[in-house]
C-alpha cells in the first residue's frame, strides 16, 4: 500500500524556558572594541570573555571557539537551523557537539562573536557561562524520561538548577569551573566525575513515597581526577537547591583561589577529607535554610510534555534499507514508553556541517513525537520518541545525508577533544585519532560485535582530561615522544576506567605511539578473545586485569605491556617517516602549546 | 548616496517595471535553467560566456547582443545567492554603464514569492554600447601590492573561514560570502552590514579590495554588500586569489593548528 496521508506538519514547538539576554551582545561588541584599543586589561577581558562563553583559540588572539549552553541537552529544530547558518556565516561551515551537551563554533574572529550572541538570543539561547569560572552547562542524561531503569525523569530539576544559577551572583566569580550532572541511571550518566552528580531516587517516609536524589560531590577529570562521595543515603527534592548552594557556597569560600592548577573543588574535597566535607556541606545546608529572608525555591516545570507523532507512514511502503539490522542493533535504544525508540545519531568526534544540521532538525520535526532533541554524553545528538513504525524510513533518510554511521551506543564511536584542531593546551590531533580509530572500528564491523559494545574509547589531546580519558575502557592521552633526534607523537594508555557504580580511573599502561594506537586497541581486542570466558565481555576482561583477578594467560596489565612492547619500538625515520607526523600532518611533529584558559 | 543610485533593485521595483517594459532583465543561471523558466522579460547570459572573455571589447559586445545601450535600464538575478549576478553587474560598470542594479533576491526566492515568471525567450534586438572604462572599481594584482601596507587600505577576503586559515593574502581580513545575506535576501540589512563593519572596526573612508577563489564572484557579492551601505571606496581584485599564487606572490597561513580536521565535510 503506498503511503498514507500525512498530516500537515504541526507548528514547531517552542522551548519552555528562553536562557538569552540580548542586552550581553552589545556590551560583547563594545568591551572586544575597548579591549582592541588597549583600554582594558587583557587578564581582565580574558575573564570577561569566558564568562560570556568564548574561548581562546590555538595560537591566536584573533579567532574564538563559542561554546553554546544546551542546559539539560534539550535542543529544538530551529535552534539547529539558526547554528547551521551560524556556523557558515562566522565559522567553519561545521558545528561542534561535545562531550557536556554544548554546541561549538569553532575559529570565530573575536570581533563577530557578539554578532552570534546576537542571533542566539532569536532562538533563546546563550553562550553565557559556558565557559571561566561559572556553572558550566548543567548536564542531564539523554534519556532521562525514557530509560527503562530510571526512578523518575530529572530533566525538570536539571532545568531549574540551571535556571537559578545562570547569571546569579553567587556564581559569577567561583574558585573554578563548577560541573552540575543529573542522570537517569548510574548507566547512562556521569555522576561520580563531577562536582555534583544527581541520581533520581523514591524513597518512603512516613508512609508517602518522596522523591529525591542520590547526591555525589567531588568527583571530577582533569590532571588529577578523583571519583566523587555520596552526601547522604536520600536527599529529599525540597533539599535540592539548598544542598546545591551550600556546596556552592563552601566551594567560594574555601576553594584555593591561588593555585590554579588545583582549584576544583575535588582538591579541596580531597585536602580537606571527606568526611569533614560532608559535614560542612550539612551544616551549611541547615544554615542555608535556616537564615533565608525570602523563601528561595527552585522554579520546577514539571508539566508533561505533549506526545504526537508527527507522521504516520505505513511500514510495508518501506523496503528494508542496506544496513538497516546493524543500525538499529547498534544505534537505537528502546523506550520505557511502549512502541518508541531513541536514535542516536553518531557524528565524528562530534562535528557535524550546517547541512546535516538542517536536516537533522527536519528530521526531528518529522519523527520525535516529543518534538525537539537531545544533545548526547559523547557527542552525539539523540532523537527520542521515534515510532517502531517509523524506523526505517527515517533510517533511510539519516543514510542519505551522512548521519547514519552505526556504532553510537558501542565501543566504536571514540570521544576525541578538540585537540591541535583549536586548542591552545593540545600536543596532538585527538580530534582526528578518535575519528580514525571510529573509521577503522566501522571498516571491521566491530561495532557489531556484542563482546565490545559496552566499552569505550576516549581520547583527550593532553594530560588535561576533557576526552574523558580516564573513564573510559580504553582511554588515551597526548604526548611527545623522542626518538634519537626526532620527536613523534604519542599517547599514554589507561585501561579498566568507568564512570558507573563501580567508577574508578583507568590504570596508565603504556606510552604507544600515534601510529600504533589502532594496532594496539586491535591487538587487546585479540587478546581478549583469546583468553575470553564464556559470557565474557572486552569491560569486564579488562576489569578483572586492572584489579588483579583475572586467571587467564594475561593476568596483569604488566602482561598487556609485554604482549604490545613490539609495537612500541621507534623506526628508523627512513624508513616510515610517517611514524613521526600526527594525524592530518605530512610535515614531522613538534609540541606546540599556548596559554591555557581552562584555569583563567 | 541615494537610494536610485543604489545599485540594488527590489523585486517591487523590478515588479512595476516588467509592467512597463522600461528594463532589460539578465537571468545569469545555465543556458538550461533559464530554458525551463525564468523571470518574465528576462534574457540569458550563461555567466561563463562572460567568464571566457572579460576584455573590456567583449564585455561591450555582449552588452550590445543583449540590446543594452549606455541608457538602458539593467536588472540581474541569479541562483546562487547574488554572486554571479554580482559579478555582471560589476562588469557592465566597469565598461561605464550606469544604470545596472542587482536584484535583491534570487530566481528560487522570486519564484517562490509567487512573482512573475515565464518560459518564453524575448526578442531582441542589438544596439550599441559605448566604453568608458571606470578604472577605480578594480584591482589588479600590481595596484594591490603596491596600496596594501597602507593605512586607510583594507583587504577583504570572502572566502570560506578554512580556506581562509590554510592561505590568503598577507594583511587580509576574512568576511565569508555567507556573512553578507540575510533569509530570503541576498545582502544583508544595511543595519546588519553596518553593524558587522562597525564591529570589525572598517570605517566608512576605507579604500576596500575585495577578492576571492578566481574569477570575482563573492568578492563581487562583498562589493556590493559594501556598496548597499553607502561605502565609497571599494575595488574588486576580479582576478583573485587564483591569480595571486599564480604570479607566486606572498601568501600567509595561520599555523601550528588542524583545524581541517574540525571540518565534517
Amino acid at each position: 500500500m503506498a503511503q498514507q496521508l500525512r498530516p500537515s506538519k504541526p507548528a514547531d514547538k517552542q522551548p519552555k524556558i528562553d536562557w538569552s539576554r540580548r542586552q550581553e551582545a552589545e556590551n560583547f561588541a563594545e568591551t572586544v572594541k575597548l579591549f582592541r584599543q588597549g583600554k582594558i586589561d587583557p587578564d581582565m577581558f580574558r575573564r570577561f570573555r569566558l564568562q560570556h562563553g568564548a574561548y581562546g583559540t590555538r595560537m591566536t588572539d584573533d579567532y574564538a571557539m563559542v561554546r553554546i549552553k544546551v542546559p539539560a541537552g534539550q535542543i529544538y529544530p530551529y535552534q539547529l537551523e539558526k547554528i547551521a547558518q551560524l556556523s557558515e556565516m562566522y565559522s567553519i561551515g561545521s558545528a561542534h557537539f561535545s562531550t557536556r551537551e554544548n554546541i561549538q563554533l569553532h575559529w570565530v574572529i573575536l570581533e563577530d562573536v557578539s554578532e552570534i550572541m546576537q542571533s542566539l538570543t532569536d532562538v533563546g539561547m546563550t553562550s553565557r557561562e559556558a565557559c571561566g569560572n561559572t556553572v558550566r552547562n548543567v548536564m542531564c542524561s539523554p534519556l532521562s524520561g525514557v530509560c527503562k531503569d530510571e526512578i523518575f525523569d530529572a530533566t525538570p530539576y536539571a532545568l531549574a538548577i540551571a535556571k537559578f544559577m545562570l547569571r546569579n551572583p553567587i556564581c559569577q566569580g567561583l574558585p573554578r569551573k563548577f560541573k552540575f550532572n543529573f542522570t537517569c541511571c548510574e548507566k547512562h550518566g556521569m555522576i561520580r566525575i563531577v562536582d555534583v552528580g544527581l541520581l533520581p531516587q523514591i524513597q518512603e517516609i512516613d508512609g508517602e513515597q518522596r522523591k529525591g536524589f542520590k547526591i555525589f560531590l567531588g568527583g571530577g577529570l582533569g590532571n588529577r581526577s578523583f571519583v566523587g562521595h555520596q552526601l547522604e543515603d536520600f536527599t529529599p527534592i525540597e533539599d535540592l537547591l539548598y544542598t546545591s548552594m551550600a556546596v556552592i557556597r563552601i566551594f567560594d569560600r574555601l576553594g584555593d583561589r591561588k593555585n590554579m592548577a588545583r582549584n576544583r573543588m575535588r582538591y579541596l574535597v580531597n585536602d580537606m577529607g571527606w568526611e569533614k566535607f560532608q559535614n560542612l556541606v550539612l551544616k551549611e545546608r541547615a544554615i542555608v535554610k535556616a537564615t533565608q529572608s525570602v523563601i528561595v525555591k527552585l522554579n520546577v516545570d514539571d508539566s508533561i510534555n505533549e506526545i504526537k507523532r508527527p507522521i504516520s507512514i505505513n511500514d510495508e511502503s518501506v523496503s528494508i534499507p542496506d544496513g538497516f539490522a546493524r543500525w538499529q542493533k547498534t544505534n537505537v535504544e528502546k523506550q520505557s514508553q511502549d512502541g518508541f525508540n531513541s536514535v542516536f545519531i553518531g557524528l565524528e568526534s562530534g562535528d557535524i556541517t550546517a547541512n546535516q544540521l538542517r536536516i537533522a532538525a527536519e528530521l526531528i520535526r518529522d519523527y520525535s513525537a516529543e518534538g525537539f532533541a537531545r544533545n548526547g554524553f559523547s557527542q552525539n545528538i539523540v532523537i527520542r520518541y521515534v515510532h517502531d513504525d517509523d524506523l526505517k524510513s527515517l533510517y533511510s533518510k539519516l543514510l542519505e545525508t551522512g548521519l547514519a554511521k552505526t556504532g553510537s551506543l558501542t565501543m566504536a564511536s571514540a570521544v576525541g577533544c578538540s585537540g591541535t584542531t583549536s586548542c591552545n593546551l593540545a600536543l596532538t590531533n585527538s580530534h582526528r585519532l578518535a575519528k580514525e580509530i571510529q573509521r577503522k572500528f566501522l571498516e571491521l564491523k566491530l561495532d557489531e560485535d556484542d563482546d565490545l559494545r559496552d566499552s569505550s574509547i576516549k581520547i583527550s589531546g593532553c594530560p588535561n582530561s576533557c576526552g574523558q580519558h580516564e573513564v573510559a575502557t580504553i582511554g588515551f592521552y597526548g604526548g611527545g615522544g623522542r626518538h634519537e633526534t626526532n620527536m613523534f607523537p604519542n599517547y599514554t594508555m589507561s585501561l579498566g576506567g568507568r564512570f558507573d557504580q563501580g567508577a574508578m580511573l583507568g590504570h596508565h599502561t603504556a606510552r604507544i605511539p600515534v601510529k600504533r594506537v589502532i594496532p594496539v586497541i586491535l591487538k587487546i581486542i585479540e587478546l581478549y578473545k583469546e583468553n575470553k570466558q564464556s559470557d565474557d565481555t572486552l569491560d569486564k576482561w579488562i576489569n578483572r586485569i586492572v584489579n588483579g583477578n583475572e586467571s587467564s594467560k594475561i593476568k596483569s596489565v604488566e602482561d598487556i605491556k609485554k604482549t604490545i612492547s613490539t609495537f612500541l619500538i621507534p623506526p628508523k625515520i627512513e624508513d616510515e617517516p610517517e611514524f613521526y607526523m600526527d594525524y592530518g600532518s605530512d610535515t614531522s611533529y613538534h609540541t606546540i602549546t599556548g596559554k591555557g584558559e581552562c584555569a583563567a | 548616496m541615494n537610494d536610485s543610485d543604489m545599485p540594488i533593485i527590489d523585486s517591487k521595483t523590478l515588479r512595476e517595471k516588467i509592467k512597463d517594459n522600461s528594463i532589460r532583465i539578465v537571468d545569469v543561471r545555465r543556458e538550461q535553467d533559464y530554458q525551463q523558466g525564468h523571470i518574465t522579460n528576462a534574457i540569458n547570459l550563461p555567466l561563463a560566456k562572460l567568464l571566457a572573455d572579460d576584455s573590456a571589447e567583449s564585455i561591450q559586445k555582449i552588452a550590445q547582443d543583449l540590446g543594452i545601450s549606455d541608457e538602458t535600464s539593467v536588472a540581474v538575478y541569479d541562483d546562487t545567492f547574488g554572486a554571479l549576478s554580482s559579478r555582471v553587474v560589476w562588469a557592465l560598470q566597469y565598461i561605464g554603464h550606469q544604470d545596472a542594479k542587482l536584484l535583491d533576491v534570487t530566481y528560487s526566492q522570486w519564484k517562490s514569492l509567487g512573482f512573475e515568471i515565464s518560459t518564453e525567450v524575448p526578442e531582441i534586438e542589438s544596439t550599441i554600447h559605448s566604453v568608458k572604462i571606470n578604472p577605480e572599481i578594480m584591482a589588479t594584482a600590481e595596484y594591490l601590492e603596491k596600496v596594501k601596507e597602507n593605512k586607510n587600505v583594507v583587504i577583504i577576503d570572502n572566502r570560506e573561514r578554512l580556506n581562509f586559515l590554510e592561505q590568503h593574502i598577507p594583511g587580509a581580513i576574512n568576511i565569508p560570502y555567507r556573512t553578507l545575506s540575510t533569509e530570503g535576501k541576498i545582502l544583508r540589512t544595511k543595519d546588519g552590514m553596518k553593524n558587522l563593519l562597525k564591529n570589525r572596526g572598517i570605517s566608512e573612508d576605507a579604500e576596500i579590495i575585495t577578492y576571492c577563489g578566481s574569477v570575482g564572484t563573492l568578492s563581487g557579492l562583498a562589493y556590493y554588500a559594501l556598496k548597499s551601505v553607502g561605502l565609497p571606496n571599494v575595488k574588486l581584485y576580479v582576478h583573485s586569489f587564483k591569480e595571486w599564487k599564480n604570479l607566486e606572490k606572498p601568501i600567509d597561513k595561520q599555523e601550528n593548528a588542524d583545524y581541517w580536521d574540525l571540518s565534517a565535510e
